[in-house]
């Protein structure tokens, strides 16, 4: 676009009137304040119909039971440990893969047709559908590898849906931590690695870990993936061996609202409340983190 | 120009410097390729997707007719008269999203609006982390929040107008959607408001233009790349959403635009399939790829234009 002559017609609707030109703004700060309003009000709504919903059920038996048909007597316990367990080993994978290739890409790659490939790819794998993940991982991970509906296939198809979200937030961290101190180490003869494994990473941790909280977080309430890859809705057992059938909590809660019994909605509720409860001490260790290992170059 | 603040992998000393020691030299070289192998997976896994989906969709392919995919408007795969129309899945996709677009886009954009341009800092400060949280919460949370709270409120509304809303329907489904995808189109979007150059702006001001007059016709027409890629992927992402529809707008597939009666999108398919004990080899099976190789296509297609939109219009500066 190019920023030529004012085109006549507006021109012509210039106006004079300073106090009309203002109440136009503030009119726009009212609907801005609004609209922001407006979204609370929907996240509080959400809140109150699950805690009203959910809070009766929400008991020391929920917490430790399994699943039922009778609303009064299912639990959780199952799902919890299920996600729990398959949330090592979705961390275990991509954690590494995802600090190595953020490494990789921030430090080594420079402007090759290679990093080039590499990044373009990323930005577009952050941008598939989750859902698609798991059709990759039934035919991967499910049949050609014949890890079965386990704890294992679902970690390694979850590990790939958080893994451009891991990079991207790693490349993030590393980024932040300024040239001056690299310059400082090779000077003094480091090499390359050297300089990243003694003085890059050690800066750049915190910054690190904290993406990768937030990448777990949003594993946790991930569904779709496990749901196509054929992760079980009623799963009366917690997993002992990566090899095990499971269930995760998001599952059970997608189990529980599609029930027809209207008190499996209320079990339901009560499962979200424990999944936003997790959530949230995940996201306030990250904000935790964030704050604590602050540093100011 | 001061030798800038960039960092430049190429000024660091090529690895043959290293020519004397080497064990040294093995490590440097060593940890190379194996970081460069992490990396290189992201192409490993795009390629797997294209083949992992692509060769079973070939397979049903073979078995119903491309024409029929194309032009057929009844998707009735697990009935015993099966007709594989992919419209009636694509039209309850389009449906969904076009509500939760009507919601998002106009609300996302006041807001980034408003962040970018009108709230003090540290009113910003407070507000974009607060409405990050809408973003984080887990979409099958949305999903019970559309079907036990949203539906019976749209229900009793509609009543008055005499228009019954069934139980699932793409109205809940979709607002509930566009709510989360609020912060999506403002976070992206105030990025791009907040890179126009504040000389932009004073210019602006120095004509006499006013606060609003700044904000809406030179900041917004200048960081419109920005903001247009932030819809489409908005877009994109409601066409890829899963567990909301899933739950609230059915498991019936229907060609339709009415957002009243229950649909069933692509996404909502693939779930209903994979919940089934569906063999593999079985023709249902194959369906899911068919389903699952056009939804890749089709969010390809728009990744593929937001990054066009964002190099093709981006306004230069400095």
């Amino acid at each position: 676009m190019v920023v030529g002559q004012i085109p006549a017609q507006q021109a012509a609707e210039f106006s004079v009137d300073l106090p009309r030109r203002k109440a136009v703004g503030w009119v726009f700060i009212a609907l801005g304040l609004l609209s922001i309003l407006f979204a609370l009000f929907i996240l509080l709504l959400l809140l109150y119909d699950v805690v009203h919903r959910g809070l009766p059920y929400l008991t020391w038996e929920f917490l430790t039971g399994f699943d039922s048909r009778f609303p009064s007597r299912a639990g959780v316990l199952a799902a919890l440990a299920g996600t729990v367990y398959m949330m090592g080993f979705t961390i275990l994978f991509a954690l590494p893969l995802g600090i190595m290739a953020a490494i990789y890409l921030e430090e080594y790659a420079g402007d090759s047709w290679f990093a080039n490939a590499v990044q373009i790819n990323i930005s577009n794998l952050a941008s598939v559908p989750s859902i698609i993940y798991g059709l990759l991982g039934l035919q991967v991970f499910v049949r050609v590898m014949g890890l079965n509906r386990s704890v294992l296939a679902g970690a390694l198809t979850m590990a790939l849906v958080i893994l451009p979200i891991i990079i991207v937030a790693s490349r993030e961290a590393l980024r932040s931590v300024p040239p001056s101190i690299r310059d400082a180490s090779l000077a003094l003869g480091a090499t390359k690695w050297q300089t990243i494994r003694h003085h890059v990473l050690p800066y750049a941790v915190s910054g690190i870990m904290t993406g990768n909280i937030l990448a777990a977080a949003r594993a946790i309430g991930e569904s779709a993936p496990l749901i196509a890859i054929g992760a079980l809705t009623f799963v009366p057992f917690t997993p002992n061996s990566p090899l095990d059938l499971f269930t995760v909590l998001p599952i059970q809660i997608f189990n529980w609202t599609s029930r027809p019994q209207e008190a499996f909605h209320d079990v339901a509720a009560a499962g979200i409340i424990v999944l936003l409860v997790v959530l949230l001490i995940l996201n306030s260790l990250a904000i935790f983190l964030r704050w604590r290992f602050r540093t100011q170059f | 120009m001061q030798n800038s603040a960039v960092f430049r992998p190429d000024l660091y000393p090529p690895r043959t410097s290293l020519r004397g020691n080497p064990k040294r030299v093995f490590i440097e070289n060593g940890v190379h390729t194996v970081l460069a192998a992490a990396a290189g997976l992201a192409i490993l896994v795009t390629i797997g997707i294209v083949i992992a989906i692509g060769t079973d969709a070939f397979q049903f392919f073979l078995r119903v007719p491309l024409s029929e995919f194309l032009f057929d408007t009844v998707w009735t795969p697990l009935f015993a008269d099966k007709r594989f129309g992919i419209w009636a899945l694509v039209s309850a996709t389009v449906l969904t999203s076009l509500i939760a677009l009507v919601v998002s886009l106009p609300l996302g954009l006041i807001i980034a609006i408003f962040l970018s341009e009108f709230a003090a800092p540290r009113v910003r400060d407070v507000l974009k982390p607060t409405l990050e949280v809408l973003a984080g919460i887990p979409t099958v949370v949305y999903g019970f929040f559309a079907l036990t709270f949203i539906t019976p409120i749209i229900q009793d509304w509609f009543l008055n107008f005499g228009i019954e809303v069934s139980t699932f329907n793409a109205l809940s489904a979709g607002f509930v959607m566009g709510i989360m995808i609020i912060p999506l189109v403002s976070s992206l979007s105030e990025d791009a408001l907040s890179a126009v150059p504040q000389a932009l702006r004073e210019g602006a001001y120095g004509l006499g233009a006013t606060r609003f007059e700044v904000a809406w016709r030179v900041v917004v027409p200048a960081a419109l790349s920005g903001i247009v890629a932030s819809f489409i992927l908005a877009l994109s992402r409601a066409v890829g959403e899963t567990m909301i529809v899933a739950i609230a707008a059915g498991q019936n597939p229907t060609f339709t635009f009415n957002p009243f009666v229950p649909i069933a999108t692509m996404t909502a398919y693939i779930v209903q399939v994979s919940l089934g004990d569906t063999p593999y080899g079985s023709l249902e099976y194959f369906t899911l790829f068919a389903v699952g190789a056009t939804l890749f296509v089709l969010t390809f297609l728009m990744n593929i234009a937001s990054f066009w939109f964002v190099r093709r219009f981006r306004e230069e500066y400095d």
